[in-house]
């Protein structure tokens, strides 16, 4: 309670500094996506605006139809939002547009040696930072303590694809609807393809070569994807083609699954017994590896990012300021819980004792993040930054239509090779239309 | 009968010849303001869409630009999903068709008959079409159609079969059952409708005649519904025709392009790759297909509906 | 038991089997919304359970459900008088003075509507971007109101050509000017079909869920845009969507319950005849 109070102040403190700026409140229309961390800090929001004697006008928007409706109004400069939560893979897009303001001048006391460097890799363009950083997560794997111990299997550190598919084959019951390779196969470059991405990368293919030539006919590919089908026939859950993030989530939080390969961020969750049934039974570690390990674990910031058509930039970089600030890590903790403290960003959140205690994947997480390098992403060069994702304006076309055959491929539909040659035709052709190589 | 009707208009529409031309002269002013705001408003989009689909334009790269001549259209044409994506569409549509007007008129029958409670029935029957395509997409996929969470699955379980993998085996076929469901009602209530206004005295006098319920079905009121199931094709085709947001929260258009129909497919083109040349070229395709079934189907069924 | 009175029972039966199966994903969303989110995913089903309100006050803490409820109202029911009174002389002049094209007309206009929205996205943005209409309830006004045009359009052309055109013709006679004979004679005789169309158009502005999420950002947001903040976040949320769209669809539900009865009416009078 004393600890509260003194956070409080002194975050009013420095933001009655920076609000010195402007004389008057101004009205600030923010969009962010409904995920658990942002409806904590639209919760959480008043406080700032009370400080500074701004108002927020919220627009809180499922994440495809945010994406959409923020990349038409700022590609159009439409100019209806002040701040957006944006995605690492937007960020820098947008930045080498020069879409969004740089928020390289949000002052000392912001601490920006305290980010995460492959967060603030991630969200850079050119050395310049478009977007801070407001919870960002990489990929682990998570499994079934109590499953591994009845069958005597222990879950090494770092385990490899093969592992993983044999601990799958012993942890598979489907009389008693337990599978043990729970993994996305929803079609999309932010579904099935952000497993499937750094899969191949772990099996040590890449999307394209130094000529920006497509790679998917290449033998990595083959093997991964052939693995990624056999493995989820056999070991998966029904209906895995229409099973995203969120499906695969409350699929394992009500135990169907044995292991599950997703979002570090969902960690939080899975330990929460209000909203998983396996709570106390759930152990993390990386995600599996095979040829290599560089990019195995994908990496996702989720962001704060100004647009340039704003009018009200002060305003703005105040709140963004505020809102990934050290100080807001700690209301979060206070005021939510520190599980809920916003993960990823900041290597102070993981110094913190009450954050290792309330949260005891934080190590793991950490690690994922520290090692998810977006500038080395695979075995060999690529021309491109992005572990699951190809920071290309083109990529959520190819991603998404990638996505497609593959699966097409694991509903049994065309065999694996007839898919991979399929993607690899039309990602060839929107190379082409798009002007590849540039 | 729709015949008797018709034709009992004719002496009516004859006698007014006469006067229409005298009268035009003066309906003019009257008129021709909202025939051509109504016409402006459908040609600027379209004429803005054409204009679009000629040029170079990414929306997140600004560096292209320029006229493209027929490119957007040659990509697209050469593009093996686009004839898989028609081909889906028309075959969401008819089947939609056959399911919301054979069920429609079996329903409509029934709730015709007198029983207990039967206007409380027909409201539950009718309420699918108030809701939103989006809710109702996510009700039935992730309550009902899920193959281990859901409903469906719950039952074959208990009846000791496997559980369906709708959206991965079926995926063409749970979307069309998922949009037949909201349409139902609507084809209900209009077929109702025609049900009702057939004249008791006509069903009486077929009863006395001898008819049973089957004949009395077959001669006496689906004749009388040839219009109104008119009605309810063509309203039907053209909202049927750009089926999106089911496609889009249930099974984004796959697996594979298994259940991606026309207008999933241009929504990738313009909302993933923001494409707007391209996206133009499909929209500009989309409007010709329409003419087309306009042509064909809608318009030996609109004989029945403009006469 | 009578004969009459069986066959009586077993209609009632058969007819709320089939009332009762196509409401039934209804039912369960509704159910779903009084349930916590571990119950709402739940393997076997639960359908007994303490009901619990939290949902309900969770989406309230979160979304001005009022606001967008309103602006649901204002819209759909300005875009229908809109559309209404655009398309009355035209369907007038369709009706009763049609040249050799009127039916291709109405037919081409029934197939713009067949475009698909996505394919307009950009150059509506751009022009409501250049018009300042981004965001603005007049804006969506304009755009459903085109919308809905041809349909309204092609609904009171078969209205119109249903009211006998004898009573017009009297009309004439006795010396009423084009405008009276719309206000006095047409519009009286095909209220019903008038009404039924407006009802119509209001149910397909309220579901309408493409143009409203993307020219719209707050102050203008319809219902559906509240749905799109409850839909698909990380993580569970199958229960408090259902109590979200619960809340959406219940005034457009019961504004269609109560007004079957004129819809049914009307459609008689015309298109259905």
């Amino acid at each position: 309670m004393h600890l509260r109070k003194i956070v409080l102040l002194s975050s009013a403190g420095w933001i009655a500094g920076t609000s010195l700026a402007f004389s008057q409140g101004q009205t600030l229309t923010i969009a962010t996506v409904n995920n658990a961390d942002m409806i904590i800090m639209q919760r959480l929001a008043p406080k700032w605006e009370q400080a500074t004697g701004n108002k927020l006008n919220w627009v809180v928007l499922e994440e495809n139809v945010l994406r959409q409706r923020a990349t038409t109004d700022i590609a159009t400069k439409g100019g209806q939002f002040d701040i957006i939560t944006i995605g690492s893979y937007e960020a820098p897009i947008w930045g080498k547009q020069n879409w969004l303001l740089p928020v390289d001048d949000l002052g000392a006391d912001y601490d920006y040696a305290d980010i995460i460097p492959s967060v603030r890799n991630g969200l850079s363009f050119n050395g310049k930072l478009y977007a801070v950083p407001f919870y960002a997560e990489s990929s682990f794997t998570f499994y079934r303590k109590d499953l591994f111990d009845q069958a005597g299997i222990k879950m090494p550190d770092k385990p490899t694809y093969d592992q993983i598919a044999e601990y799958a084959a012993k942890l598979t019951d489907k009389s008693k609807e337990q599978y043990g390779f729970c993994q996305r196969g929803k079609p999309g470059w932010g579904e099935n393809m952000a497993f499937i991405g750094p899969m191949v990368n772990a099996f040590g293919g890449r999307w394209f070569n130094e000529k920006w030539e497509p790679q998917l006919t290449t033998e990595p590919w083959k093997n991964a994807v052939n693995y990624y089908v056999k493995n989820m026939r056999e070991y998966g859950p029904p209906g895995a083609t229409a099973n995203g993030h969120n499906e695969n989530r409350a699929l394992f939080a009500t135990g169907h699954c044995a292991m599950w390969v997703d979002a570090t961020s969902a960690a939080g969750y899975i330990y929460n017994p209000k909203e998983s049934q396996v709570a106390d039974k759930t152990a993390f570690t990386a995600a599996p590896m095979q040829v290599t390990s560089n990019g195995s674990g994908w990496f996702w910031a989720w962001s704060l990012g100004i647009p340039a058509s704003t009018k009200k930039a002060d305003a703005a970089k105040s709140f963004v300021k505020w809102a990934t600030s050290k100080e807001y890590v700690t209301l979060v903790g206070n005021e939510a819980g520190w599980v809920a403290a916003p993960p990823g960003t900041r290597k102070s959140t993981y110094d913190n004792p009450e954050y290792q205690k309330a949260a005891p994947f934080a190590k793991v997480v950490y690690d994922s993040i520290v090692n998810a390098d977006l500038t080395k992403p695979t075995k060999d060069p690529v021309p491109y930054i992005g572990i699951q994702y190809v920071a290309i304006p083109e990529f959520q076309g190819i991603g998404t239509a990638v996505g497609q055959q593959i699966a097409a491929a694991l509903a049994g539909q065309s065999t694996v090779e007839q898919a991979l040659e399929t993607a690899q035709r039309s990602t060839e052709r929107t190379m082409k239309q798009a002007g590849y190589p540039k | 009968m729709a015949s008797t009707t018709t034709a009992a208009q004719v002496p009516g529409t004859s006698t007014t010849v006469g006067g229409r031309s005298q009268r035009n002269v003066k309906t003019l002013p009257l008129v021709a303001p909202s025939v051509v705001i109504l016409f402006l408003w459908m040609i600027v989009p379209l004429a803005m869409t054409l204009w679009f689909s000629f040029q170079y334009y990414n929306l997140l790269d600004p560096s292209v630009g320029g006229f493209a001549g027929f490119e957007n259209y040659t990509f697209l044409l050469t593009d093996p999903s686009l004839w898989t994506a028609m081909m889906n569409t028309i075959f969401l549509v008819f089947w939609v068709l056959v399911i919301t007007v054979g069920l429609g008129t079996l329903l409509a029958v029934l709730f015709d008959q007198d029983f207990y409670g039967r206007s409380i029935a027909r409201l539950l029957a009718i309420a699918p079409f108030f809701v939103m395509p989006t809710v109702s997409a996510l009700v039935w996929k992730n309550m009902l159609m899920h193959p281990v969470n859901g409903l469906f699955a719950f039952f074959s379980r208990s009846l000791g079969l496997p559980a369906i993998d709708f959206f991965g085996s079926f995926p063409l076929t749970s979307v069309i059952i998922i949009v037949a469901w909201q349409w139902l009602p609507f084809a209900l209530l209009i077929l109702l409708t025609a049900i009702q206004s057939l004249d008791s005295e006509q069903k009486e006098a077929a009863r006395m005649d001898g008819a049973g319920p089957f004949s009395m079905f077959f001669f006496i009121i689906l004749p009388h519904l040839g219009r109104a199931i008119s009605v309810v094709i063509m309203i039907e085709t053209i909202f049927l025709l750009s089926v999106f947001a089911e496609i889009y929260v249930t099974t984004s258009g796959g697996p594979g392009l298994a259940s991606t129909n026309l207008a999933f497919l241009i929504y990738l083109r313009a909302l993933r790759e923001y494409d707007v040349g391209g996206a133009s070229a499909a929209g500009v395709i989309a409007v010709i297909l329409a003419n087309i079934v306009a042509i064909f189907l809608v318009r030996s069924i609109a004989k029945n509906i403009a006469d | 038991m009578h004969p009459k009175t069986r066959g009586k029972l077993v209609l009632t039966v058969v007819g709320w089997l089939a009332a009762g199966l196509i409401f039934f994903p209804i039912f369960w969303m509704v159910l779903t919304s009084f349930k916590t989110e571990v119950e709402a995913v739940a393997t076997p089903p639960k359908l007994f359970f303490t009901p619990t309100l939290e949902n309900y006050i969770t989406v309230r803490e979160r979304a001005d459900y009022v606001h967008f409820a309103l602006n649901s109202m204002i819209i759909s029911v300005g875009a229908t008088l809109l559309a209404t009174l655009i398309a009355v002389p035209a369907a007038y002049a369709m009706a009763f003075f049609p040249g050799k094209r009127t039916k291709d007309l109405l037919l081409w206009m029934l197939s713009t509507k067949m475009m698909p929205a996505v394919g307009v996205l950009i150059p509506i943005y751009l022009l409501f971007r250049d018009t300042g209409a981004i965001d603005t309830r007049w804006g969506l006004i304009v755009v459903y109101t085109l919308m809905n045009l041809p349909i309204v359009v092609w609904m009171l052309y078969t209205f119109f050509k249903e009211v006998p055109k004898d009573i017009l013709e009297a009309g004439r006679m006795d010396g009423a000017k084009p405008k009276q004979e719309v206000w006095m004679l047409l519009l009286p005789l095909s209220l019903p079909g008038i009404a039924s169309t407006a009802l119509l158009s209001i149910i397909l502005c309220w579901n309408e869920a493409f143009w409203s999420l993307n020219l719209t950002t707050s102050e203008a947001a319809p219902l559906t845009t509240f749905i799109a903040s409850f839909s698909a976040p990380e993580g569970l949320f199958w229960a408090k969507l259902s109590a979200a769209s619960t809340i959406a669809i219940a005034p457009i539900l019961v504004f269609g319950w109560m007004s079957q009865r004129q819809l049914v009416r009307g459609l008689t009078f015309g298109a259905v005849k």
